[in-house]
């Protein structure tokens, strides 16, 4: 027979086709099943992310709420003196603003590009009616502040909708009118330290609770099971307890006056006096954060763990392995899926952790994620959030494409 | 066995416990020798895989000793002992492909890579998987997974393996070649092996003794021929093959021949195998093989009356059912000769048999 | 639509219209919580409650004006009075998030003083008004035997060769950055001018640098009583009203420093588009007249925000011995070197100062 011919159907159509054919209808069943769920990952996961990531690029609040005076900034070089039309048309803007009570907006968008410039615009906003022409002299004279440059540089960056500015500013950067990027002076840098902190500690926090979990799983996994229903009980206990009580409880624990120092005094381990800093720092964030999240490790440990049979390790032994070798050659391999599931598990729950840090964090245990709910909820500048949010996303992506390339994300057992 | 010299394995007194509250492997002694192929079969539940784990080292003995070559190995820990093992699952390290599966052992004795090249190729030759190197254990069938895992278990040469029901999880056909297989392999390696299995025929093709155990004693243990032939309980009389069991009081004995009143009323001559004397109960076994049918008496044969039930055809004998002393199981193998009987349902007939094929034993409840 | 229908839409109508007005309106008002809404609930909610016939939900919330920002932006607005800081109040209002109030609607002081004229200067403000006067202090513990004098003065505060051991600070650059800038000898009537430059900011960090590695930092309003509690630390800044609630419900002995105190308000705000603006307003009404807020004070040392409410102020509800007068941040032997907090200057700043705040802080 021919090989390139076509294998075909008893009634003369190529088989493909036929199957094709036989399978569309339960495609389309199978379609008409998902589409309600689709639908509401859609709407409640896959929307929110891009809307997220479209606010860490996109704000209009100048453009849209000072029309005038974007025109004008539009044409504006962004070096040469202002002109009295800029001056004229930021007057229309802010009477308009005043009387639409939206100067607060506008105001609080200019700030973020130029910090001291709220003031300049709700208060010259509130004396706008009075002004008169010609505006320039006029409004200078409300406040010497309009005078200089750097405001209407400012301006003219916020009346950019469509921005990088914000990513900059995520990178410890600032765009400027006349010079691009420029980094921000060593002092200022926040973010790109925060960013490698957070990245440290959460990989401190995931290794840890590798190498406690791990034997936790395989107890639970090899204990008889009346024994090992109790541990697993007081493994999902600290999920039955609200995360502020867990953590003020290590607080209770370890600060220097506290459970563990205490004991460490009376043993004699250290002085009254010298007693160890556990928390309010970098070590209380890693122990208060690997306890909260050690049962992400445990669980898929112990579910990829319950089902390796025991006869593998006796398989081993009896082939001549010390039990030592058995484990690390035989064993432990088998359970790489859970290892795998637990630390992606264990390090993405990190990176977005805020409260814990927050509380025991002291000064070097300040994450992230403490950044960005502060732009959410008291600085209110969400677009910066979103981008700050969107280098993290980008980030966890990056590793789980790196993980991919290296395990196999078909190689991982979630339960 | 009983010449003196040290037996390969012995084990001597033997008792296990996993609970502190019952004896799982009551008093257990067995001799095996160097090169004897040993198959301990029984019901499940019985005991077998507790001793071979106690033999491996995976369970420690809660009484006696257990000997391997003279030396007592009851502190040796698994891993020292150098004994081969197949288990029932294969237990083929998923992660590892087929030849890594076995360099494995070769490679925790620090073998030069060339050796345990060699000694893998040929560990694949010997089950005809040469081929399927590469392959993950999850890419064979179960059958080439069993081969694999009795590679494993010989590569590295041991001089003795337990096979845990190695063939439990696979169809007849391929069942009985395996078995095979394995005895053939058996006899070119020379190894002791230690089989389990509650497959009697298994048991009987393969070994050259049969330990059979129940309820954590071993019932009788012997080469598969006396076995069959002469079994010494009850238990292996009906364990070991098709058996008829007419129970009864002994009311005289005569050297080893006993005069047993049935409880429905006939007396018959026994062989005295495993009895209480005169006046004790005992079940008297009869294979059906040895059975005569018959519509006059025979003279030298023990016979009773009984009413055929059921024939059923088989093509080299005929299995006849019948109605004998009040047991209605009671079959006879009749062989497909010329002289047809003319043996038909419901009809009375005769039943016979040599004494010494009906055993009188220890009595047992049917 | 069927004639029989229309009718049933009109008497839907109709009811509802009645239900509007002769049911009572139940009232979301938010606030921080403890002991400080403790004190509102006593002296505000259920007085209003059993006068106006409608009811109260208590709220608690950590503060900002994300929420409210959420609430009037989505449309859907379910708080309908907010207790908030000054320069949140300023700064929502800016943004056209909160209804106006009408000061002359508010209640004029028993002498008949136009309310207007009886609030303290800078207490009204468009769209929010004042109920306390609150401060930022630090404090001690007396019941411990240490080897020093009792601290009396801001510098002391930093002065870690006399005072050694931990201190606690709020972790925000709010308060922390003028008493580092008072510590340093700058008169409290210059801290914003000094601030409000470049080398005043860097003199404050300076000032912080020395202090560093001995402070802890704490966020929320109820650690710093439990720091100080714990022996965790020796002083720690806090809101003198949780360390009067300390000190009086506790029996904790806990000390307050006020020299340089920096006070500040909290005030009442509607958010807009409240689904009870009259009942909320008339709750604010009722919630600031004089007695009202002389009453709040007999139950938390904030000071209330009339002229008139201040001679009214009683003792403890708890007990007659604590002159509540005595411990009001405004008290005359407390305010000597006070400093009243710039909102304007922390609208300016706020984000700015805390990016380098933070990055002072990761160094
Ligand atoms: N780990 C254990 N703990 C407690 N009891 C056990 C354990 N292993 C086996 N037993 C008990 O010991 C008895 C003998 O078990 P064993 O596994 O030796 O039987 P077996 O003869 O191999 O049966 P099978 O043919 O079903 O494999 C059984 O009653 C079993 O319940
Ligand atoms: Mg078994």
């Amino acid at each position: 027979m021919d090989a390139a011919q076509p294998i075909t159907a008893a009634d003369g159509t190529p088989l493909k086709k036929k199957l094709a054919q036989a399978m569309f209808r339960s495609k389309l069943r199978a379609t008409g099943l998902v589409v309600p769920l689709l639908a509401f990952v859609l709407a409640s996961f896959v929307f929110p992310i891009i809307a997220l990531m479209w606010q860490g690029v996109y704000n209009d609040t100048f453009e849209r709420l000072m029309p005038n005076l974007t025109e004008e900034l539009r044409v504006w070089d962004g070096v040469s003196e202002p002109t009295e039309d800029m001056y004229a048309m930021l007057v229309a803007d802010l009477r308009q603003n005043r009387a639409d009570k939206t100067i607060g907006k506008v105001a609080s968008r200019v700030n973020q590009e130029l910090a001291g410039t709220r003031s300049l615009f709700t208060s010259t906003a509130r004396k706008a009616k009075k002004l008169e022409p010609p505006y320039k002299e006029s409004v200078i004279k409300t406040k010497k502040k309009w005078g200089e440059l750097k405001v209407w540089q400012a301006m003219k960056l916020t009346n950019q909708s469509l921005t990088p500015g914000f990513y900059a500013t995520s990178l410890d950067a600032v765009q400027t009118v006349d010079q691009g990027f420029v980094m921000k002076e060593d002092k200022r840098q926040i973010y790109t330290k925060l960013f490698v902190r957070t990245l440290m500690i959460s990989g401190s926090v995931m290794l840890l609770c590798l190498l406690l979990g791990y034997p936790v799983a395989y107890l639970l996994a090899t204990l008889p099971l009346r024994y090992s229903n109790l541990l697993m009980i007081m493994v999902l206990l600290p999920f039955w307890t609200s995360l502020l009580v867990r953590t003020t409880a290590w607080i209770a624990i370890l600060q220097s006056q506290g459970v563990v120092n205490d004991l460490l005094v009376w043993i004699g381990i250290t002085g009254d006096d010298s007693r160890f800093s556990l928390i309010y720092n970098m070590t209380g964030t890693i122990i208060a954060m690997t306890h909260i999240l050690l049962p992400f490790m445990i669980l898929p440990l112990y579910s990829v763990m319950k089902t390796i049979p025991p006869s593998y390790m006796r398989a081993a032994r009896s082939l001549g392995a010390t039990p030592t070798r058995a484990f690390i050659k035989v064993y432990m391999p088998q359970t790489v899926p859970g290892i795998g599931a637990g630390g992606l598990l264990v390090f993405i729950l990190a990176i977005g952790y805020y409260i814990t840090p927050a509380l025991v964090g002291g000064q070097d245990g300040q994450l992230i994620s403490n950044m960005i709910a502060y732009h959410m909820q008291k600085s209110l500048n969400w677009s910066l959030a979103a981008a700050l949010g969107g280098l993290l996303l980008g980030g966890v992506l990056v590793l789980y494409w790196a993980y991919d390339r290296i395990i196999g994300i078909d190689n991982m057992k979630l339960g | 066995m009983l010449d003196g010299t040290n037996p390969f394995v012995r084990f001597r007194n033997v008792q296990k416990s996993y609970d502190g509250e019952t004896l799982v492997v009551k008093n257990l002694n067995l001799d095996i020798e160097a090169g004897e192929f040993v198959t301990m079969l029984g019901p499940s539940g019985s005991g077998k895989t507790t001793c071979l784990m106690m033999l491996a080292g995976f369970e420690t003995a809660t009484h006696g000793e257990i000997e391997l070559g003279g030396r007592p190995i009851n502190n040796i820990p698994p891993h020292k002992r150098g004994i081969g093992m197949v288990f029932q699952n294969y237990a083929l390290f998923p992660h590892m492909t087929v030849s890594e599966n076995l360099s494995f052992p070769l490679k925790v004795r620090g073998m030069s890579a060339g050796d345990i090249q060699d000694k893998v190729t040929r560990a694949l030759d010997m089950v005809q998987m040469r081929v399927f190197g590469d392959r993950k254990p999850a890419q064979l069938s179960g059958g080439q997974q069993q081969r694999i895992a009795l590679a494993r278990a010989l590569v590295f040469e041991p001089e003795l393996v337990l096979m845990d029901e190695p063939l439990g999880a696979l169809d007849k056909q391929l069942r009985e070649h395996m078995q095979y297989e394995i005895k053939h392999i058996h006899e070119n390696l020379g190894v002791t092996v230690v089989y389990v299995t509650h497959d009697q025929s298994e048991a009987l093709t393969m070994s050259n003794r049969i330990a059979v155990f129940d309820d954590g004693v071993i019932q009788q243990l012997d080469d598969p021929v006396t076995l069959y032939e002469k079994p010494e309980n009850s238990f292996v009389a009906q364990f070991i093959g098709e058996n008829n069991t007419l129970t009864g009081t002994i009311e005289s004995l005569t050297g080893n021949v006993a005069k047993v009143k049935l409880e429905a009323g006939d007396s018959v001559k026994a062989l005295a195998v495993n009895t209480d004397g005169k006046g004790s109960r005992t079940s008297l076994s009869i294979r059906p093989e040895r059975c005569v049918v018959s519509p006059k008496k025979v003279a030298g044969l023990g016979m009773l009356k009984g009413r055929i039930e059921e024939l059923i055809y088989l093509g080299d004998h005929i299995r006849c059912r019948m109605n004998v002393a009040g047991n209605d199981e009671f079959i006879v193998k009749v062989p497909n000769t010329a002289d047809q009987l003319g043996l038909e349902i419901g009809a009375e007939s005769y039943v016979g048999w040599q004494t010494d094929d009906c055993r009188a034993l220890d009595f047992k409840q049917v | 639509m069927s004639g029989l229908t229309k009718k049933i839409v009109a008497l839907a109508g109709v009811s509802a219209f009645v239900a509007g007005n002769a049911v009572a309106a139940e009232l979301t008002v938010v606030s921080w919580g403890g002991a400080y809404t403790k004190s509102q609930v006593e002296a505000y909610h259920k007085p209003w409650m059993a006068q106006s016939g409608h009811s109260i939900i208590s709220e608690d919330y950590g503060g900002g004006i994300a929420e409210i920002k959420a609430q009037v932006e989505s449309g859907n607005v379910t708080w309908d009075v907010v207790d908030v800081e000054l320069s949140d109040a300023i700064r929502a209002c800016d943004e056209g998030l909160l209804e106006e109030i009408d000061h002359s609607s508010l209640p004029a002081a028993p002498d008949g003083t136009p309310a207007v004229d009886d609030f303290l200067p800078g207490t009204l403000h468009d769209c929010a008004v004042a109920n306390i006067v609150w401060s930022s202090v630090y404090v001690y513990d007396s019941s411990k035997v240490r080897n020093w004098n009792a601290p009396k003065t801001m510098a002391d505060f930093f002065n870690t060769d006399a005072y050694p051991g931990k201190r606690g600070m709020r972790k925000s650059p709010k308060v922390t950055m003028e008493f580092a800038l008072i510590a340093d000898g700058v008169p409290v009537s210059e801290v914003y001018d000094v601030l409000g430059t470049e080398e005043g900011i860097e003199r404050a960090f300076a000032k912080l640098d020395t202090i560093k590695d001995d402070v802890i930092w704490w966020e929320a309003g109820a650690q710093p009583p439990q720091l100080l509690a714990d022996g965790e630390v020796i002083f720690t800044t806090a809101w003198n009203g949780r360390v009067f609630n300390a000190v009086a419900a506790e029996d904790q002995s806990f000390e307050m420093v006020w020299d340089g105190q920096i006070y500040d308000l909290d005030l009442w705000v509607i958010p807009k588009g409240s689904k009870n603006v009259e009942a909320a307003l008339d709750f604010v009404r009722f919630s600031t007249a004089t007695e009202q807020l002389a009453n709040q004070a007999s139950w938390i040392s904030y000071g209330p925000a009339r002229a008139s409410s201040v001679p009214l102020i009683g003792t403890y509800h708890d007990n007659p011995a604590i002159k509540m007068a005595d411990h009001m941040p405004t008290a005359p032997g407390n305010f000597a070197n006070a400093l009243q907090n710039d909102f304007e200057f922390w609208a300016d700043n706020q984000d700015d100062l805390n990016e380098r705040f933070n990055a002072w802080l990761a160094q």
